[in-house]
Order: C-alpha cells, then structure tokens, then sequence
C-alpha cells in the first residue's frame, strides 16, 4: 500500500480523464499508468519533491493579493499529466478556431457597424451598458483586423464526457508560462516517460507569439521594436510577463519606461528615446492610458490610446476586447458563431442563466442551491457563489444581490467537473480539472498543442485558481494516435 | 598531435521570413530602468559576498587565537559605519551578536541578508535580461542564507557557512562572466560590481589599518603579523601578495590593496575595470555633450596611478581612504546622473529614425 502507484486508485463517480474505471485505464494514459506503477517504492515521490525543489530554485512564484507575510508562492505543481489523444485534440482546436474567428468578428462588430445589435440577436443594452464596453474604442481600426491576438479559453469536461466552454479570456490570460514550465520540468524529472508516450511539443510557443506581434507593427517599419508592458514587480503574473519577454527576447516595460511624444511611443533607454512599435499589453484598459481610461492610473502611459488610434502603434490585445468577456455576453456566443459564421458551434456552452431576463432571473433565484452564481465581470474565482457548498445565509446575500444589479449576474449548473489522478500524501486521488488552451490570432489562428490544467487540490473542491487552492499539470496532447481502443468514444465528442 | 578542427557551421535558425531583418540598432542599448536594476543587482550580490569575508577571516583569527575573543570583532561593526544602529539593538560585541548583525539581522539594511535580498529583488525586475542561470544561482544563495540562523551553530559550522556564501557568490559571478553577452547589460553590472568591490577593499584597509597600526614608523618593519596576512586573506590575495613582496609590510600591503595593477582585487583594478565598462557603454551609445559619469571614473583612476604610497601614509592613510570613498561616491552618484536619471535622460533630444 506504500508505494506510489494505481492499484487502489478510485475513479469514484466522475469521469476520470486517465482512467475509464478504477482498474481500466484509458488507451491514450496506459503508457503513463504502466510507467508510473513499474517505479521502486518511493521513486514517484521523490520525484515529485524534486519538482517542488525545482519551483523553489527557479523562484516560479506568483503573488497573492493581501496576503501581507511572504507574498511570493509557488504555484503546486502534480506530475501526473492530463492526457488528451489526437482526435480529442482536433476537435477542441476546430471549436477553438471557430469560437476566436466569430468572437474577433463580434468585437469588429459592436464596435463598428453594430450590425448583431441592429438586428437583435443580442439586446443592445446589454453590449452598451457593460462595464466593460468601451465607448471611446467605437470607430477604432486595429491593425490587420485584429482584436483578439492573445486568448486563453477555458474548457471544462462534463459528467456526460462532453467539453464545454466555460469561460473566453480575451483581455490578458494568463499562465502560458507555467504551461512551458511545467514541460521543461516534466521532461528533466521523467524524461523516458514523455520520450515513449509521444507528446506534442509547446516550446515554441514564443516564437509563435513574437511573430503574431510583429505581425501587427506599421507596414513601413522594417524591424519593429515589440515590448512587453508590465504593471510591474507586485503584480500576480509578473513572473509571466518577465518570462515571455525574456523568451521572445525583447524588452520588458512599465509605464513609467514610456512615453508619448510627437505622437509617437517611445521607451527610455540609457541612451535616451527609442521608438516602439509593437506593444504586448498586460495591464487592463482601465490602467493602459490615464488620459482614455481611468485618469487616476499610475500604471498606464498618457496619450498611449491617441498614437494608438494614429497606427502608430499596434496593442495586443487592442483596448474593448473585455466586452468578450463579460459574463453575460458569452451566453450569447453560440449565437455569435452562427450569425457570423453560418455554422453550428462546435464546442458547446455551458448552460447559461442571464438573470437581466426576467424568467431566468426567476428561475435562479428559485434554485439558488443547485447552481453556480457568478458577477458578470470578475476573475479568479472571486464574486461567485457555489450554490450546493454555500450557507443559507451566503446564498441569501446573494439573492439580495442578483435583485439589485441582475444584469451583473449570470447562473450556470453545477458541473461536475472531470478528475485526473493528483499525488496526496503517498497515494493517487482523483481531484477536478480545467484546461486552458492558448490561440494566437495572428496571421492566421495558431492553437498551442496543450494548454494549461489547472486542478483543484483541495479534495472535493471545484475551484482551480491559483488564487484560492489550486495547482497544475501538464496537459499532454498525444502526437501520434494509438490503437483503436478507445475509438469507441468518439460519441463524447460530438 | 590531432589538430585543432573545425566544426561546420550550422544553418541560421529561421522560423518566419519577417525575423531576416538586419542586426537591431537597438540590441546594445537598453532602458534604463533596467540597467539602473542590473546595476545594483551586482553592486548588492558584491556587498554581501564582501560582508562574509570579513567574517570569514575573523573567525578564522578567532579559531586560531583560542578563547581569546578580545576586542576582534568590534572593528566590523566600524567597517559599516554603523555602530549607532548596533548600540541600539545589540549589548555585547561577541562574535555571534557581531555575526547576527552582520549576516542575519533582517531589519539592518546593510547585513548580508538585507544586502542578498534587495540584489534578489532588483534581478527579480529584471529577469528577462539576465541569463536564467544567473537568477537562478541568485535565488539559491538568497534561500541558502535565509534557510541559515546564527544562534545554535559552531564557529566551525558559520566558518563553513560563510565559505560556502563565498563561493555560491562566485558561482554567480562565473554564470554572469560565462553567459551573458557582453552588451550593456554586463557592462553596467561588472560596473556596479567593480565599484562595490573597490569601495569594501579600501573600508577592509582602512579598520584594520587603524586598529593594527598604533605608529607611522612602523610601516616599513617586516612584521609578517597573523592579523595582517589575515587581512589579505579576507580579500583572498595572500598568496598574490607574497608573489609580488614576499614578506610582509604596512607600506606594501596597502600598496597591493589600493593600486596593485593586476590584482582583482585592488581598489586600482577595480576601478580599471569598471572604466573599461563605461567606456564600453559610451562606444555602444550615441554621442552625449557632457558624460560627468566618465570623467570622474576617470580621475580617480589617475589619482591611483600616480599615487605616492609612502607620501600617503605620511600624510595619513585614514584621510586618503576618506576621500577615495567620497570621490567614489560621485562616481556613483554621476552614474546616476548620467544614465538612470529620468529627469536628464528626458532632456536628450529625439532621434530621427535610423534608415532599416
């Protein structure tokens, strides 16, 4: 019972992304079970401690917000990958390149001709009177046609063997990084293991994203200059931001780092001004320019929206692209798909309760124990409400809440959300999952082979974020298929 | 005898016809906030390695000396110049109150924990343009010290603490010197770090000179003292010096400290070295009106060629390393000026874009 392996694995009553049942793993995971269970006692833990060790040394740490002692954490890295075969694998990417062509072609949209309002596929208020509409962002033309350069989609895994779109990133997602890093140390701590399983690879993810930014620099300018802007050293994702700028080997700014002259951006170098050309944005707009947003910015660079609307600088991702974002508005994207696109979405939603709809509204407040309650405009897990886990009096609250200001909340079922074998304490516990492909919308749509699994290490807990509990795998996307075992599946996919 | 041989060069790597573009005008320069962080990453890392010298070689005087702990550690707490601060928070001058203060004490802005820790966080701020190996490296010392306390350990046990400080410091220094190109990045660093080292071995010269050298007429006697070798030691030039002189005089050891030509060590050098970074970075640059940055570097330097050890001595060494501090100070103080100020950088003029 001591050694680490999967003899007494319980799959319990959820679908087990590596294991069909408590004995049976699926075809695409047999080689990672078999690899793990064939290890000397002890060898996976301590393998696993490597890892944690390694975090530690590489100082891969995120901040936590109020949290006034130590504010740098590792983010919990389990070496069990999440395992995903080819044909899976073509699927979410269709649907994914599908979801970013009409998401992009909506914002164009909304803020151009408004042809989707005029023609009252979604109420007009409800793109207008968001929070995150941005008025001064009507009449914009990005370069290229292009609003959405960078998105991390969230997808879940069903009960019913199903994925579903959960949640559209469109502003500044974040985690590609650990997505890397969790690969370089997958592949230092079980090398033989990813060599025979056969796994795409992610590396180049850089590379991908330096071009899709170059790809957006003024048509006149040679040899771009393309940065990264950080809100700086205290923010959750610096280490991201340092990272892929380092990776893309280009400079990492802050605000103050620039500046607007002559209509122009420019950065200070010890040599004095240096022209900009392309910016790879991770402030949110409200931060981007105290002078078209929130004038009380220290983050943002004033003037920075007026050089932006001249050409004279391309942002990724452009300013309104939160509009996507919104809660409420994703429950109109498969309308979305098949208004610009003339197609049927190929990745589903999840069941979606706009309580700004009367009806709806009624039906949410009447089953507030059965579903998820969320604010219209919050990440990271926060301004939710998971019925079935909270106390009457919090679902009270937020019954008071949704009659307030109902065009801020949604409501949703609650999922149950698919699980992968997590290392807890010395043996294998099945923990929930999520998992956030990256698309880059450059020249074309390019899908990263993987993505981030996000898990929830709390037992029985559903929330994954780093903020509040959660950790990571590598997610593996096979690189060639394996025999027709599970073939048989192909009805949860479609 | 196989001869030298050499290997095909591989294809360029390509992944988008966009990347053929020429080499950047922009690949030397940098922002300065960044290099004012790089800066001060290498200027704290060579503080605190400085700091676990002067430790290190009085724990091994004190091991040597037996029981004696008498009055060998009161003169580091004068290096740092502040003694108020100890006085405050500390009662007793014994080696484990003087190595809390030193190397441990968190809320001392100037121990070596303090020290690791803002070098860790100006490379923190600047990762994206420091190797990998270089953060990392600094990340393990920075935990290595922390994961460290005083209280409870041998003199045996801190002497092998403050010998492994030394050398994952230059574990550290070798990764900066191994791996990173040399643009102004490393120019600004081996800056920072030259002018921090040139700074500690004249404050080392200065407490011992004082504390080991009651009369003037003693400079040129042959003394070859267990404290004086120790010094040299600290700055790991013992053997370098006895290459050069041989026995030991007062004259002399100042002499290899302060203006050795080729000693890493010595204020000289260093100073040498930190010139040849700057005027590295002005060659990588445009041209500016004025750079007061090099002209001060410059004049110290030449005051320690063309410095008179014997003259100096007459004329008191306390009062010469005083000045050689202050004018290093300026040195530092138009660094800032000239290349992280956001005020005088803002006043050079825009120029027009390079022709691509």
């Amino acid at each position: 019972m001591n050694s680490t392996d999967f003899s007494d694995y319980d799959v319990g009553t959820f679908f087990d992304e590596l294991f069909a049942s408590d004995t049976q793993p699926r075809a695409a995971a047999q080689a990672v079970v078999n690899f793990i269970n064939q290890l000397p006692p002890g060898e996976y833990k301590r393998r696993q401690e490597a890892v944690d060790q390694a975090l530690l040394k590489l100082g891969i740490t995120f901040t936590v917000y109020g949290d006034e002692q130590g504010t740098e954490k590792i983010f919990p890295f389990d070496c069990i990958p999440r395992i995903v075969d080819t044909f899976e694998w073509s699927h979410i990417e269709a649907g994914l390149r599908q979801r970013i062509t009409a998401l992009n072609a909506f914002i164009n949209d909304i803020y151009g001709p408004q042809e989707i309002l005029k023609e009252g596929i979604i109420p007009r208020e409800l793109v207008t009177g968001a929070k995150s509409y941005r008025k001064v962002c009507e009449g914009l033309k990005p370069p290229r046609g292009i609003w959405c350069h960078i998105t991390g989609t969230d997808l879940i895994r069903h009960s019913d063997g199903g994925i579903y779109v959960l949640e559209d990133n469109l502003r500044c997602p974040s985690g590609v990084s650990y997505v890397l890093q969790n690969r370089l140390l997958m592949r230092r701590t079980f090398p033989k293991m990813i060599s025979a399983v056969g796994v795409r690879p992610v590396d180049d993810y850089p590379l991908h994203l330096y071009s899709t930014l170059r790809h957006l620099a003024p048509d006149d300018v040679a040899d771009p200059t393309v940065v990264v802007l950080t809100p700086g050293i205290y923010n959750s994702a610096y280490y991201e931001h340092s990272f892929l700028a380092q990776q893309m080997g280009v400079e990492l700014v802050e605000g103050r780092d620039l500046v607007v002259r002559d209509g122009f951006v420019y950065m200070r170098t010890t040599d004095g001004f240096e022209k900009v050309h392309v910016i790879y944005r991770r402030i949110d707009d409200d931060f981007l320019d105290p002078e078209a947003f929130r004038p009380d910015s220290m983050l943002g660079v004033p003037g920075l929206l007026d050089v932006y609307r001249r050409g004279n600088v391309a942002l990724a991702n452009a300013p309104g692209t939160g509009i996507a974002d919104d809660k409420v508005i994703y429950a109109f994207v498969p309308e979305m798909i098949r208004y610009y696109l003339g197609t049927e979405p190929i990745l589903p939603n999840v069941d979606t309760y706009v309580c700004e709809v009367e009806e709806q509204r009624k039906y949410v407040l009447a089953n507030l124990d059965k579903l998820v309650v969320k604010a219209a405009n919050e990440a990271g897990g926060y301004g939710m409400l998971i019925g079935p886990h909270a106390t009457q009096e919090e679902r009270n609250k937020f019954a008071e809440l949704i009659k307030a200001d109902p065009r801020n909340y949604i409501a949703q079922p609650t999922l149950s959300l698919s699980r992968v074998p997590t290392l807890t304490g010395d043996h294998f516990e099945g923990r929930h999952v999520d998992l956030r492909p990256y698309i880059l919308y450059g020249k074309d749509v390019w899908v990263l082979p993987g993505g981030l699994t996000r898990v929830a290490l709390r037992k029985g807990s559903l929330v994954v974020n780093s903020s509040q509990g959660g950790g990571s795998k590598d997610t593996w996307v096979l690189a060639r298929e394996f025999d027709s075992v599970t073939q048989t599946d192909e009805t949860l996919y479609t | 005898m196989i001869p030298e041989t050499r290997l095909a060069q591989p294809e360029p790597f390509e992944f988008d016809s966009e990347s053929q573009a020429g080499f950047s005008p922009h690949s030397f320069t940098m922002l300065s906030r960044v290099a004012e962080s790089i800066y001060w990453m290498a200027r704290y890392v060579e503080r605190a390695e400085n700091i676990a010298r002067f430790i290190d070689v009085n724990i091994t005087f004190t091991l040597d000396a037996g029981d004696n702990d008498f009055g060998q550690w009161e003169p580091l707490i004068q290096i740092t110049g502040d003694e108020e601060y100890y006085a405050e928070y500390y009662k007793k001058h014994d080696h484990l109150s003087v190595i809390q203060f030193l190397a441990f004490d968190p809320k001392y802005v100037n121990s070596l924990i303090s020290s690791l820790n803002m070098a860790r966080e100006n490379a923190r701020t600047v990762r994206e343009a420091i190797p990998s190996e270089v953060w990392e490296q600094l990340n393990e010392l920075y935990h290595f010290v922390r994961g460290t306390e005083a209280s409870g350990t041998t003199l045996e046990g801190l002497a092998e603490f403050f010998q492994k400080v030394k050398q994952h410091s230059h574990l550290y220094s070798g990764l900066l010197d191994a791996t990173m190109s040399r643009g102004d990045g490393w120019h600004f660093a081996n800056m920072g770090r030259m002018i921090e080292r040139a700074d500690k071995t004249s404050r080392l010269l200065d407490v011992k000179y004082y504390t080991l050298l009651p009369k003037v007429s003693d400079v040129n006697t042959t003394i070859d003292d267990l404290q004086w070798s120790a010094l040299l030691r600290s700055v790991s030039g013992f053997e370098m010096y006895r290459k050069r002189f041989h026995a030991i005089t007062v004259q002399r050891v100042a002499e290899f400290l302060v203006r050795d030509p080729v000693f890493p060590r010595s204020c000289r050098f260093c100073l040498g070295q930190a010139l040849e970074s700057l005027r590295a970075i002005i060659e990588n640059g445009q041209a500016r009106e004025t750079n007061s940055a090099i002209e001060k570097l410059t004049a110290l330097k030449v005051h320690l060629d063309e410095l008179d050890m014997r003259n100096t001595i007459d004329c008191g060494m306390h009062e010469f390393i005083d000045d050689f501090q202050l004018r290093l100070n300026d040195v530092g103080a138009a660094i800032f000026e000239t290349y992280f100020d956001r005020a005088q950088l803002d006043l050079i003029p825009l120029v027009s874009e390079q022709s691509q």
